[in-house]
């Protein structure tokens, strides 16, 4: 049949020539080229002494946002949670109680939100899935641990710290995307 | 008998039958939704208007189109009669326009609301809703009003349907609340805060078409997608006793009545199959339920999210 691709090669098994069974011009040919890298640029970096610029669309580590008054804005709703094609995400809600306004925006808020960092391949569905604007992948990286168990990211975690504010300006116009 | 076409597809119904329910016995996309009308209910439709079709003849007799579009759930069939729903410009712009009604006063808060994910506002919002309000006045608020301990009632997401004051009427000896002021004032309430208290008070939360009135004993506990719905049933001296329970692993976190596809009780032995308040708050506990098996739930609902097995009934074995 015709090749589509014309990337198709046939596979010979003629034997092999007297030079060739030498293999000595083989192994040169790989020293050759072993050689030419020495003076090549290096494609890695000194991490952490050096640090890659990251492109405003990168995921990383999860941020829940808190709102200009410091309110946070989950209002555990769950479509994150939904949204993952992972099942990293869990939460608990509870009511808020009189005396809490200043703490969550809305009447609802997730008492616990973990998420599973083990379980998480950085997709961003949690993102485009929240309908308040309440969590974001950043451009932190998620540190290497050595117990399993330190993955699993509560609201500690996760919650941006008030002192510490995390800017995600780069990606707020992400749901904007397919609007003209 | 008489004869009626709705969407090109005709039917053969009894005399008297409303457009509406000659459409649910085609069944399928040519059903138009409700909000107001519930049919085992009585004296209830004609509110929302969202259930609007077009006839495009009248009768055999007299074969004019009727010159506005009509209510189906309150109109009934004529010999001869064409409908058109789903095939007709007209309505689809026109619920457009009723569902953007409905929302004037709706707030947006489906992540906090516990009937998300089961609304039949949110499906029309959905279906027809604009992705902006046009309304620029604020929307009307209504300072919180206790009805009990154990249904929670937002006013503010009240669409005035009346559902909830006909099960009152019908379910219950001594009715206790029902729409108090007019117009855009308009209220459900309890005159003089009284607690709604009565054996079938909690059917109130399964006719509520909105997330109006909630069940308190499962408010905020999780999202309807989240949980597996069983179907259940005990031995009840009130009521039928058959029920879905709504499971979070072996937790049973509430207990609704058995719901068809246009969100109305399925009928259990031959009477609706209301469910008593003792089932539905207190029976929390998986050891007072005989779970029977697993509540066939629409493809395309969220709640079926994650939920794996397939619709049993379309597959069939090849001989």
């Amino acid at each position: 049949m015709q090749s589509l691709s014309n990337r198709k090669k046939v596979v010979s098994d003629k034997p092999m020539t007297f030079v060739e069974k030498l293999y000595l011009p083989a192994i040169a040919g790989g020293m050759w080229i072993t050689f030419k890298h020495l003076f090549r640029k290096n494609n890695t970096l000194k991490y952490p002494e050096e640090q890659r610029v990251f492109a405003p669309v990168y995921r990383g580590m999860h941020v829940l946002k808190r709102d200009e008054e410091g309110r946070e804005n989950c209002t555990a709703c769950g479509l994150c949670a939904v949204a993952c094609p992972a099942e990293a995400i869990t939460m608990e809600a509870a009511e808020r109680v009189k005396g809490e306004e200043g703490l969550y925006r809305e009447e609802k808020y997730a008492a616990t939100y973990d998420i599973n960092m083990l379980r998480c391949i950085f997709c961003g569905l949690c993102e485009e899935a929240c309908p308040k604007e309440a969590i974001f992948l950043t451009d932190r990286i998620v540190p290497s641990e050595f117990e399993r168990d330190e993955f699993l990211y509560g609201k500690d975690q996760l919650v941006e710290p008030m002192n510490a504010r995390i800017d995600v300006t780069k990606r707020q116009h992400t749901g904007q995307r397919g609007k003209k | 008998m008489i004869k009626v076409t709705i969407d090109d597809v005709e039917v053969e119904v009894a005399e008297g039958t409303t457009i509406l329910n000659a459409a649910r016995m085609i069944g399928g996309d040519v059903v138009p939704p409700a909000m107001c009308y519930y049919s085992k209910l009585p004296d209830t439709g004609g509110k929302c208007r969202t259930c609007l079709v077009e006839v495009a003849a009248g009768s055999t007799k007299d074969p004019r189109p009727m010159p506005k579009l009509v209510v189906s759930c309150s109109t009934p069939v004529q010999d001869g009669m064409v409908v058109k729903n789903k095939t007709s410009q007209r309505v689809h712009e026109n619920r457009g326009a009723v569902v953007e009604f409905l929302l004037i006063n709706h707030p947006l808060d489906c992540p906090v609301c516990d009937q998300a994910g089961e609304c039949h506002l949110q499906d029309l919002g959905f279906e027809h809703g604009a992705e902006k309000t046009r309304y620029e006045e604020e929307r009307r608020t209504f300072d919180p009003i206790d009805i009990g301990n154990k249904i929670k009632l937002h006013m503010n997401r009240c669409i005035l349907c009346y559902r909830c004051v006909a099960v009152a009427n019908q379910l219950t000896d001594k009715r206790v609340h029902g729409v108090l002021h007019r117009g855009e004032h308009a209220e459900i309430s309890t005159y003089i805060e009284s607690a709604v208290e009565n054996d079938f008070s909690g059917n109130m939360i399964d006719v509520c078409p909105v997330g109006a009135l909630t069940d308190k004993t499962f408010r905020f506990k999780s999202r309807v997608w989240f949980l597996k719905p069983m179907e259940a049933e005990c031995e009840c001296t009130k009521c039928s006793g058959k029920v879905v329970v709504w499971q979070f692993g072996n937790e049973i976190y509430r207990v609704t009545g058995r719901k068809d596809r246009y969100g109305e009780v399925e009928d259990q032995d031959g009477k609706p199959g209301w469910i008593c308040n003792d089932c539905r708050f207190d029976k929390k506990d998986l050891s007072k339920w005989n779970i029977i098996g697993p509540r066939t739930i629409d493809r395309h609902s969220v709640i079926s999210q994650g939920k794996y097995e397939g619709p049993r009934t379309s597959i069939k074995k090849v001989k």
